[in-house]
């Protein structure tokens, strides 16, 4: 008779103790140390959302990269794409210190089974949504990443400090594209509100559903995976950004929005949750059309792939001889 | 003569860095999505620095985005290989490949110039092209010795692609007053040492150079594929729908 196994999801009392014990003295946890299943289970959920992400990411500004109105911010559009990837990767490698690689990874994006931020759904209809996604769907995900980069997973903290560095690089960009259309001509200006306009609510979506509804939230806070609520992030992200809209003479598409003198907070309308819900179950503006783009990047790259596989395995054969 | 010779210079760059910024997002994977983008920055920044010299020398206060964004297809000097589609990642490879090693070479004689600001332009590229020749050059070999289907694609590629590889090395009036002054080299010299660097890689990849004639050319006069056309009115549309306008 074999040793009785731990049945996944049931860790040892005690060891989970143990566990908690550190989290609550502030330890991180690296690859080699004990964690509960649940507590890996979480981290590959959340790691691999985000690698997969960055990915499709790429794909609503790369729409824009071949029309970039001059070579300097064609360049500087096609870098910021091209740290995407790199985000992607680096967090992909992530995933596989907790044993995923990342080609089971990339089979459930394509699968349709892995999520990815639902704001990448949305598509990019004039060169202003370049500025509004680096101000703020970046902007966004730098609030989100710097509580991150305290994160109780080492790896995962650690990628979140190099991530926010140039998030915060693309994010100045984003603004510096709607400043310079804010005060340029009035059709320059009028494509820069439209594209507040549009992006405003899913931005604020990014945040996830409030935490009373967020089905993760508290054992995530419990870990220190997070350390702040999904609402308290949005309102830190909705209080930096009002200033800055109005700075560039941009106007924020809330008639509700109002600064409460008290705390300081400026205080927005309702989101639209069926609208978010209906993009993350797949009936957003472009799902199918993301997920098209990499099953066909991937089917195309095939042939590739194998190729680099067979080449290296004669070349080892070739200095064995 | 000169703003012509740096016409060439910039439009070569800036119409394949343009192709190859195509990929992003889209590549074999992830890494090559990386590295494919990084030669595309390097070209579009040797594009930018080769037309704002373009535009010093023309002195009619064109800058690098006048040129790049305001000239219509007959006025792009580029040579044609650059303008063609993508293909399938080893097409765009294999044409990486034979445009660096020209590069290599054209820029390592460039960097001898008597014209010291091209001079200097041109070795700061040559380390960039370093790069990009060995990255590509090893795609090849990959591609080209994998798989049965990885080495037919590629050896289709070169076929299609050798032929267009004339131009790069087609001279006229511009070379022949530029090089009377030392400011540029005899292209004709340089044949010699690309087609040798690349039979080399050639015979490494398992891939058969064809024997069939080069293709007609016409790019460095204004003359060029019907690709070109529709590449240009995607990369000038925003720019040119905004007349006037600051980006």
């Amino acid at each position: 008779m074999s040793e009785p196994t731990q049945p996944k999801g049931s860790d040892d009392p005690a060891q989970v103790a143990a566990f908690e014990a550190r989290i609550a003295r502030g330890e991180t946890i690296e690859p080699k140390d004990w964690m509960p299943e649940r507590y890996r289970r979480q981290l590959v959920r959340m790691m691999s959302q985000h690698a997969h992400s960055e990915v499709v990411g790429m794909l609503p500004e790369g729409n824009w990269i071949t029309r970039a109105p001059s070579l300097r911010r064609k360049i500087s559009l096609l870098a910021k794409v091209q740290d995407e990837a790199g985000h992607g990767l680096y967090i992909y490698c992530g995933t596989e210190t907790l044993g995923v690689d990342r080609a089971e990874l990339i089979d459930q994006l394509l699968a349709g089974t892995a999520k990815y931020s639902s704001i990448f759904n949305y598509p990019t209809l004039t060169w202003a949504d370049m500025g509004a996604i680096g101000w703020l769907v970046d902007g966004a995900a730098i609030v989100n990443q710097t509580m991150l980069a305290h994160a109780s997973f080492g790896p995962y903290a650690r990628a979140m400090v190099r991530i926010c560095k140039e998030e915060n690089f693309h994010k100045r960009q984003g603004y510096e594209i709607m400043a310079t259309l804010a005060a340029g001509t009035p059709a320059q200006k009028a494509m820069a509100q439209d594209a507040l306009d549009r992006w405003w609510w899913p931005s604020l979506m990014m945040f996830g559903p409030s935490d009373k509804e967020s089905p993760n939230s508290a054992e995530l806070l419990r870990w220190k995976i997070k350390q702040k609520g999904n609402d308290e992030l949005r309102q830190r992200f909705v209080n930096l950004t009002v200033p800055q809209a109005a700075a560039i003479g941009l106007h924020i598409p809330d008639p509700l929005l109002t600064l409460d003198k008290e705390t300081g907070d400026w205080e927005f309308g309702p989101i639209d949750w069926n609208e978010f819900m209906q993009v993350i179950s797949g009936n957003g503006p472009c799902n199918r059309e993301r997920l098209a783009a990499r099953r066909k990047a991937h089917a195309d790259g095939a042939w590739v792939r194998d190729a680099a596989v067979a080449h290296a395995a004669k070349d080892a054969a070739r200095s064995a001889a | 003569m000169l703003f012509n010779y740096l016409l060439r210079l910039g439009d070569d760059r800036l119409v394949l860095g343009h192709r190859l910024s195509e990929w992003c997002g889209h590549g074999p994977i992830l890494e090559e999505d990386i590295a494919a983008a990084n030669i595309a920055l390097d070209l579009l920044g040797q594009a930018s620095m080769f037309l704002k010299y373009a535009g010093e020398v023309e002195g009619k206060g064109r800058d690098a985005d006048a040129l790049a964004y305001w000239r219509d297809e007959t006025q792009f000097r580029n040579v044609q290989l650059v303008e063609l589609p993508n293909g399938d990642y080893g097409f765009t490879i294999l044409r990486q490949f034979l445009v660096s090693a020209w590069a290599y070479h054209h820029l390592g004689a460039l960097a001898a110039s008597a014209d010291e600001t091209l001079a200097g332009m041109a070795a700061k590229a040559l380390k960039e092209t370093r790069y990009h020749l060995r990255h590509s050059a090893e795609w090849v070999v990959r591609l080209g010795d994998g798989t049965d289907e990885s080495h037919g694609r590629m050896q289709r590629a070169l076929d299609e692609l050798w032929p267009w590889t004339g131009e790069l090395s087609w001279q006229h009036e511009v070379d022949a007053a530029l090089r009377s002054e030392g400011i540029v080299p005899d292209l004709a010299a340089l044949r010699g040492p690309f087609e040798a660097m690349a039979k080399e890689q050639f015979a490494r990849a398992t891939l058969v150079l064809p024997d069939g004639p080069m293709r007609m050319t016409g790019g460095r006069l204004g003359r060029h594929t019907e690709h070109l056309g529709h590449m240009l009115a995607e990369m000038q549309i925003v720019a040119r729908s905004h007349p006037g306008a600051q980006w």
